[in-house]
């Protein structure tokens, strides 16, 4: 039986407990912070390829306080950074993708009604919107928001009056960020027992499509990982608000000392870290499963190598809690210790390599359907190695240490990091949104904002590892400062126009969305030929999914141009004909 | 009720109580950091985090013996309410430790503290914290045996209270040995 019944607008739209709803929820509030976030990058990249020179649009965003004369505010400027990578990293990749594409697919794909805990599964939403209120007031305190970067780093973090973005701004980022993580683990609790316990007859673990065991595995990593950021959270709280000495020791601000003694930064940052670094593949594990899907779908192949997809991702996720000691490594490391940490980063390459191997081998011989998907799913790869190929360098302690903190670092987590979630996000929505809102989204917008969008992001990131090299250090002002880089001002200014160019195709993409949801040409009940079960629902959204009984699963996902087949492809629910072996 | 629905509601807490470990395992591994490192207080555990952890231990055997009577049919009343009184004798143990340690001159905050002192603090006050919960679902869980709502087929609600409060009590036994050795 279906649970589908009548609904009011509140419980349909608002206090849903449906996880479609949820899901959408999710995935606007996540959009609406990309824009927000999106827009602070391009605002600091007109002062680092101008500096000290005046902006209108500057003055019209920040107002006369922070941009006098159209001149960005130096305080500011480290807001804006700090801000833009807090939204981009929690908001839009962490809870955007995994809160939108968790939701959305884990029980359509596994064939459950919704989730374990519908109310959970609300609560983690509605923990995340009231995170979103209190990060965007901190924008309109009187002294600022956080300045001290998105790793908040004490002792700027710590002391309220080191400067003007740790004082009510910094709380709120950090009340901000524990709402957050509750959240996530709301959130996460609910995705790894839904998995676990609710999937339909015949759907073993060896049949779950990759998106459900990237998406199991990343609520693993956020259950393990973000505890420990609350605790170093809860730490730094009190030592700002309380008095305590856990991060600080021996300060002297304007001559006076403070009584804070025997705490240590650098403790800071090894619970940072450890939540930071598997934090990176929070972001990136949803991404590696989507396009797993879609490719497979697109090339109308079976993925390749399904086991070793499934290993990659474990080791991947393994590996990622034993090597935070590598955003350390000029922290006076002991060099034993650095030597292990390089060792244990430089193991990932080899899961990575696995996977970037089967998804070129997926795409041999394939007959490509070139959809917009599709397309951000082939400039994930694009990007995944790119990405990959210059943390070779980070990861290895002799080599970093001469880029560390410099625009190197900046290209490097930008391309593999940000751009393959964004464009593995991307390409989620393009190919789920049939499912989503019953209608397609348009195909030549869609080709426009995938190029635009490609062109443009490597036309920012890729200069960035010239800078780096350059020795051009990240989060300053001004480069104008040091006649050392006058010579790199044409590459910022290449860069910033990349950036704005890039930011403008994404209204493209917004227009796209909100004007398909509502003029789009309507889609079949499986637009892409897909064999996953979320394809058997109707098209008309249902609370309860299936109007009847809930379909069995007789085969893995990935059955497509199976030899003696009738069609390309062959839906899980179809059962094994007679003779027939499972892949 | 489901045998779904008690596998999904038992898999809820053991992967939020995973969840909580880490939490505290941030945290003690900032004290193995810490204290390595110089100006290292040390501290005499007060004896109320002694008593503390007898209670605490008692509760929870309490609570397997309240499981194992409605399982076979008998009323767990006595011991549900038996192993609450010992959580909360539990949180007024904890609360008078921190008053015999400000007694001592180790103070959480301001001048007279050190990071030693400080870390003992919070790690007890977030343990506190996580028990005050526990007691929430003890109270919850009093009330109901009072009203017979348990049965041999049914008693779900005693069995995860259980979990929990064991989990509770391993984990401050895990604290205290810790503590007791790291902030000598």
């Amino acid at each position: 039986m279906s649970d589908h019944h009548k609904e009011t607008f509140i419980s349909k739209y608002v206090f849903s407990l449906d996880h479609k709803m949820i899901a959408k929820q999710f995935l606007i509030t996540g959009m609406l912070m990309g824009i927000i976030g999106m827009l602070m990058s391009i605002l600091f990249r007109l002062q680092l390829s101008n500096p000290g020179e005046s902006f209108a649009v500057l003055e019209w965003f920040l107002g006369s306080k922070w941009a006098p004369g159209g001149i960005l505010d130096p305080n500011m400027y480290l807001s804006l950074v700090t801000m833009h990578g807090t939204i981009l990293v929690f908001w839009v990749l962490t809870a955007g993708l995994t809160g939108t594409f968790a939701n959305f697919l884990i029980p359509l794909q596994i064939g459950a009604r919704d989730m374990a805990s519908g109310f959970m599964n609300m609560l983690s939403y509605w923990f995340f919107f009231v995170a979103t209120i209190v990060l965007l007031c901190s924008l309109f305190v009187e002294t600022g928001p956080a300045s001290a970067g998105w790793t908040i780093y004490p002792p700027l973090s710590a002391l309220p009056q080191s400067i003007p973005g740790s004082g009510l701004g910094q709380d709120l980022w950090l009340v901000a960020i524990a709402l957050f993580i509750v959240s996530s683990l709301l959130g996460g609790l609910n995705y790894i027992v839904t998995i676990l316990n609710l999937r339909t007859k015949g759907m073993s673990m060896s049949r779950l499509p990759l998106t459900m065991w990237a998406i199991l595995i990343t609520a693993i990593l956020g259950v393990l990982s973000f505890p420990v950021l609350l605790s170093a959270a809860l730490l730094l709280i009190f030592d700002r608000s309380f008095g305590t000495s856990f991060f600080l020791s021996d300060i002297i601000i304007g001559g006076e000392t403070l009584h804070n003694s025997g705490g240590s930064p650098v403790l800071f940052e090894h619970l940072f870290w450890f939540l930071g670094h598997p934090e990176v593949y929070i972001i990136l594990l949803p991404s590696l499963g989507i396009v797993s899907e879609v490719m497979s779908i697109n090339t109308r192949k079976p993925i390749f190598g399904y086991k070793a997809m499934v290993g990659a991702m474990l080791a991947i996720a393994f590996l990622s809690f034993i090597v935070w000691g590598h955003h350390m490594f000029i922290t006076g490391m002991d060099p034993f210790l650095g030597s292990v940490f390089t060792f244990t980063t430089l193991l990932i390459a080899i899961p990575s390599a696995v996977k970037v191997f089967n998804y070129l081998a997926t795409l041999w011989k394939g007959s490509i359907r070139f959809t917009p998907a599709m397309l951000f799913t082939i400039g994930f790869v694009s990007t995944f190695l790119t990405g990959g190929l210059t943390g070779l360098i980070l990861g290895d302690s002799a080599l970093d240490i001469n880029v560390h903190d410099t625009y190197f670092v900046v290209g490097h987590f930008h391309i593999v990091m940000g751009l393959s979630a964004i464009y593995g996000m991307f390409s989620g929505v393009y190919h789920w949104f049939p499912k989503m809102y019953g209608r397609m989204m348009n195909k030549k917008l869609g080709y426009l904002h995938f190029w635009v969008t490609f062109v443009s992001a490597y036309g920012v990131f890729f200069p960035m590892h010239f800078l780096g090299l350059a020795g051009l250090p990240r989060r300053y002002y001004t480069n104008s400062a040091f006649p050392m880089f006058d010579g790199l001002s044409d590459i910022n200014e290449i860069i910033t126009f990349f950036a704005i160019i890039g930011g403008l195709v994404q209204l493209v993409f917004v227009f796209n969305f909100f004007y398909s949801i509502f003029k789009g040409t309507k889609a079949s009940t499986n637009p892409w030929k897909a064999n996953t079960l979320e394809w058997t629902t109707p098209v008309e959204r249902i609370h309860g999914n299936w109007p009847g009984e809930i379909p069995s699963v007789h085969r893995w996902p990935y059955d497509y141009s199976k030899p003696g087949a009738d069609e390309d492809f062959v839906m899980q629910t179809e059962p094994l004909k007679e003779g027939e072996t499972e892949h | 009720m489901s045998t779904t629905k008690n596998n999904t509601s038992k898999q809820l807490l053991w992967v939020g109580m995973a969840g909580i470990s880490m939490f505290f395992a941030g945290l003690t591994s900032a004290v193995i950091v810490r204290s390595a490192e110089h100006g290292w207080n040390s501290i005499d555990m007060p004896i109320w985090f002694w008593y503390s952890t007898f209670a605490i231990v008692v509760s929870s055997i309490l609570l397997i013996i309240a499981q194992n009577q409605v399982k076979r049919g008998n009323s767990p009343t006595i011991y549900v309410v038996g192993a609450l009184a010992l959580g909360l004798f539990f949180a007024y143990c904890q609360l008078k430790g921190w008053e015999q340690l400000t007694a001592m001159g180790m103070y959480f905050i301001g001048e007279g503290s050190n990071p030693a002192s400080s870390f003992l603090y919070v790690i007890t006050f977030a343990h506190l914290m996580h028990v005050v919960g526990g007691l929430i679902a003890l109270i919850v869980t009093a009330v109901k045996a009072v009203q017979s709502k348990y049965t041999k087929e049914n008693y779900l609600g005693i069995e995860l209270t259980s979990i929990y409060w064991h989990f509770l009590d391993l984990l401050w036994v895990y604290l205290f040995v810790f503590l007791l050795y790291s902030v000598k």
